[in-house]
């Protein structure tokens, strides 16, 4: 097929970026979305002009390095889907594709669609943690964790940190991506010691590096690529809570 | 040189105590005065530097990636091997050493291996503590299932994504390191070159792939957990920036390289289905504990899969390896996909994959308990290809996958360099000339967590009286020049041709001549193509784009790197005669098609050293001993 793309070219965060037109020949369904922008840069080294640069790794759904808003929406039109996870079968031939790079104030741009979400970092280094030092633990059944629990536990802990929930808010709220972690860790025995000053201090490093406020519109869960649940926002609001009034 | 694996004396099963208890330790006042460089955040680097930050040196930690946290170890799925016999099936320590050793086709070294498999059960305590949800069962109880290669059920999981929940257990370990002022993580950070004084490993150098920045970095010691280097083949289960380059560049430092070209291919990838393809995805080697593996009966079959008969397919794996069918080991599989492809069964678009069939397991288990199995792979499957694995079998074929070679180390995982050591995937360690599923997620964690910790500090203890050596050495600045007079050729290439165009002429050809099968004819053949290509690379190469952020640039210095390693893994490859594992010689089987092994002739360790530039790289050997287990021939059958 044949596709006209928009996409945002921008040299570096202090200047200023603008869409791009460029025109696509020769695109199969079967390539994935990266694959059709992999082309695409071919085309342009060929006729001697810089590349878009974006960022991927994986291309299988569970790195979390890839992610673009694609005819604004994050990681494009299929929901719960990574952008390398995207397939040209979605589009048509004759389609006009806007592509930008996920926008946030917290996510500032590196260059074309590439974008810094160390942030998220952060926000782990603040608390997404248990403290378990090498050596120190306990053989793995003398802790018992029942089926369910483990399994809501793995829901949480899914996420694959690509900020798609980020991008799709309108507020660039973090909640989704830091509720999950606060969940994973608050729901098991080892995590709870813990629980109340990881809440407290991940959702001030949040709240430090510029993430908005979450004002529970649930645009983030149909984006999310593991479809983590929003109903997480609600225990972190909790787990805030109840740590506040259990402060010592 | 004689290479010294340093193996301790004593009882296989005291050897690494042993170790322990004379290992050289250093005050932990004096810990934070000793600088470790640690590249690579998969599970064997993330694990290595939390686990001496909190022991409390000094760790500098690099990957390339815009975060610790997707080092391409997030991306296993089946599970984690450890000998807790949990199952009460008759697993133990032994047994695991036994399985791997034999599952590597007795190409590995005992003292290794069994370090392993007695590691295997701490790491699973040290997951859980850490908050890994592995599955468990509705008692409370951890679960497990069996993977490929063995007879017992030691393998732990969290559904189909294991890596990444293991992966997210060490990240977190280093994220608290770094809140705590431990650890300085370098993300977007790639190691172009290594830095040695006077003959040791002082630190490196990298480029800040945001400004383009060349690095200088000292240290007392360098890890290297770099991952594996599959990508050579262009088309692997590899992630797209996994590559050779931070264990090539030591390479050519000084360190031996050893197994080169043993790859394991992997049995379950998704096909390659046109030119455009950039990988090849993996679907867990999990599914064939409920998948059946099938072909037509005659070649050239036209008919859908889900329209052939009962009658008419050719369960191949059952019919020639009755004890393990299905679940034979990889490189078995692998092969035998080959072979009924290559026989015209192949099915598939391209004619290039065979069937993995879940309808028997869905009529006896009902769909539900294999949606709760394996839900993410089939929702994966249909993304990808579109196709509902529910309803009719999922088409796989093999892919590149996993390399069990990489840089020589001793038993303490130290390099022909004293004080750079190579870890996880980066080195050949444990896995002789095949992997099983399952172990090398152990083996990263393993050597991350459990066995530098205690080596690094034994090397680190003599550090203390030496003399540091800061970045405006010499030898700094000799590796910076080289490096940038490397990425200044590049950006002023002249040709028309991409990076990725000899990435993917390279891969193409490997796997033809060095892939799944090697004949002298293909290897000979190969190394005078590669010759042809580098030289192609010099003058074709057409870089676009600056110096500072520029993906066209750094894949340019991978491939250079790729282009040196494809070669030596054809000449690994041509000069052991015989078959092992991975590698199958066409010229040594048998009459039915099994490998066949020379013992005689080649129970050794391959150890390549780096010549210099065009001249040919000198092979040394070192002998495997076995002392506990009898050589056998590898049967599944
Ligand atoms: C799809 C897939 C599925 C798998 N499934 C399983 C499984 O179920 N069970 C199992 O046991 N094993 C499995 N494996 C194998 C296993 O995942 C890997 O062998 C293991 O995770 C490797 O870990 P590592 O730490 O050595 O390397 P990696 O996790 O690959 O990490 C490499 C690190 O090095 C960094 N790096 C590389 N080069 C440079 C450089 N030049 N400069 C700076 N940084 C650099 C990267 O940024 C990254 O942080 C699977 C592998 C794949 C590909
Ligand atoms: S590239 Fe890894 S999730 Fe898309």
């Amino acid at each position: 097929m044949r596709l006209k793309l928009k996409i945002w070219r921008q040299e570096a965060a202090t200047q200023p970026g603008a869409m791009v037109d460029y025109m696509l020949d020769d695109v199969s369904e079967h390539m994935s979305f990266l694959e059709m922008i992999d082309l695409l840069n071919e085309t342009l080294v060929g006729k001697g002009e810089r590349v878009v640069e974006f960022d991927h790794d994986c291309r299988e759904g569970i790195c979390g390095q890839c992610g673009m808003m694609i005819n604004g929406r994050a990681h494009g039109p299929l929901p719960n889907t990574t952008t390398c996870q995207l397939h040209m079968r979605s589009f048509k031939d004759g389609d006009t594709i806007y592509i930008e790079p996920f926008r946030a104030a917290a996510f500032p741009i590196v260059r074309d669609l590439k974008i810094d979400r160390s942030g998220f970092d952060r926000v782990i280094q603040a608390g997404g943690f248990i403290s378990a030092s090498t050596g120190q633990p306990p053989e793995a059944n003398s802790i018992l964790i029942s089926h369910d629990v483990t399994e809501a536990a793995f829901d949480a802990a899914a996420c694959i940190g690509c900020g798609a929930c980020v991008a799709t808010c309108k507020n660039s709220s973090a909640a989704l991506f830091t509720s999950a972690k606060i969940t994973h860790l608050a729901l098991l025995p080892q995590g709870k010691l813990e629980a109340a000053d990881r809440v407290v201090n991940m959702v001030d490093q949040m709240e430090a590096e510029g993430f908005g406020h979450c004002s529970n519109t649930e645009a983030c869960e149909v984006e999310c690529p593991q479809s983590i649940s929003v109903l997480h926002i609600a225990r972190m609001n909790f787990e805030y809570n109840k740590a506040l009034v259990m402060k010592p | 040189m004689m290479l010294d694996a340093k193996i301790p004396a004593g009882d296989l099963a005291d050897k690494w105590d042993k170790y322990k208890e004379h290992a050289k330790l250093v005050n932990p006042a004096n810990r934070k005065k000793l600088d470790v460089i640690v590249v690579g955040t998969g599970l064997a680097g993330a694990s290595c530097a939390a686990s001496l930050a909190e022991q409390g040196y000094s760790v500098k930690s690099f990957c390339f990636q815009d975060s610790s946290r997707r080092a391409h170890s997030v991306a296993a799925q089946g599970g984690v091997n450890a000998a807790k016999n949990y199952k009460n099936d008759g697993d133990s320590v032994y047994r695991m050493f036994y399985d791997t050793i034999k599952g590597g086709d007795f190409r590995s070294r005992e003292a290794n291996v069994y370090r392993l498999a007695q590691c295997s059960a701490q790491l699973i305590d040290q997951a859980v503590a850490q908050g890994v949800p592995f599955a468990r069962e509705y008692g409370g109880y951890l679960n497990n299932r069996s993977f490929g290669g063995v007879q017992v059920s030691r393998t732990f999981y969290a559904r189909g994504q294991t890596g990444q929940q293991l992966l997210l257990g060490a990240y977190q370990a280093l994220m608290r390191q770094e809140s705590l002022g431990k650890v300085k993580t370098y993300t977007r950070h790639e190691m172009l070159e290594l830095v040695v004084v006077d003959g040791k490993a002082k630190g490196i150098i990298a480029r800040d792939l945001l400004t383009g920045q060349i690095e200088r970095h000292a240290a007392n010691a360098v890890v290297l957990a770099t991952g594996g280097y599959g990508k050579v083949y262009y088309l692997s289960t590899l992630a797209m920036g996994c590559n050779s380059s931070a264990i090539w560049r030591a390479h050519k430092k000084g360190a031996f390289m050893s197994g080169v070209s043993w790859i394991q291919f992997h049995p379950t990838c998704l096909p390659q289905l046109g030119e455009h393809q950039s990988k090849l995805t993996l679907m867990s080697e999990s599914l064939r504990n409920d998948g059946r593996i099938w072909v037509p009966k005659k070649a050239s079959d036209e008919r859908e899969p889900k329209d052939i008969p009962e009658e008419e397919r050719d369960y191949y794996l059952e019919r020639k390896y009755p004890a393990f069918g299905n679940l034979s080991p990889r490189d078995i599989s692998s092969r035998a996909a080959k072979e009924r492809i290559d026989a015209g069964c192949g099915v598939g678009a391209m004619k290039n994959a065979v069937c993995l069939d879940f309808s028997k397991a869905i009529k006896e288990q009902g769909k539900e308990k294999i949606k709760e199995k394996y839900s993410n792979l089939f929702t994966m499957y249909e993304k990808i290809n579109g196709i509902n694995a529910y309803e009719q079998p999922m088409l796989i074929s093999p892919a590149a996958h996993f390399t069990m070679g990489g840089l020589w180390v001793d038993y303490q995982l130290m390099t022909t360099i004293p004080g750079l050591f190579a870890l996880g995937e980066a080195n050949f360690a444990d896995h002789g000339a095949n992997r099983l599923g399952a172990n090398s997620l152990l083996q990263a964690c393993v050597d991350g967590y459990f066995v530098a910790p205690y080596t690094i500090p034994n090397y680190l203890a003599d550090e203390l009286k030496a003399e540091k050596v800061t970045t405006d050495h010499p030898a700094f600045e000799e590796a910076e020049q080289v490096v940038k007079a490397q990425l200044d050729r590049f950006l002023q290439s002249k040709g028309t041709l991409s990076a990725d165009y000899f990435h993917k002429t390279l891969g193409k050809l490997l796997y033809d001549k060095c892939g799944l099968s090697r004949s002298k004819e293909s290897l000979t053949q190969a190394i005078t193509d590669i010759k042809q290509l580098r030289e192609s690379f010099k003058n074709d190469l057409k870089i676009t784009g600056d110096g500072t952020v520029n993906s066209e640039l750094e894949k340019a210095g991978r491939v250079t790197d790729y282009l040196e390693l494809g070669e030596l893994m054809c000449y690994d490859a041509l000069t052991r005669e015989e078959s092992c594992g991975a590698h199958f010689r066409e010229e040594y089987q048998t009459p039915d098609g099994e490998a066949v092994r020379n013992d005689q002739d080649f129970c050794f360790v391959s150890a390549w050293e780096w010549k210099g530039s065009g001249a040919e790289e000198e092979l040394h050997k070192e002998p495997l001993v076995f002392e506990n287990v009898e050589l056998a021939v590898r049967s599944y059958k």
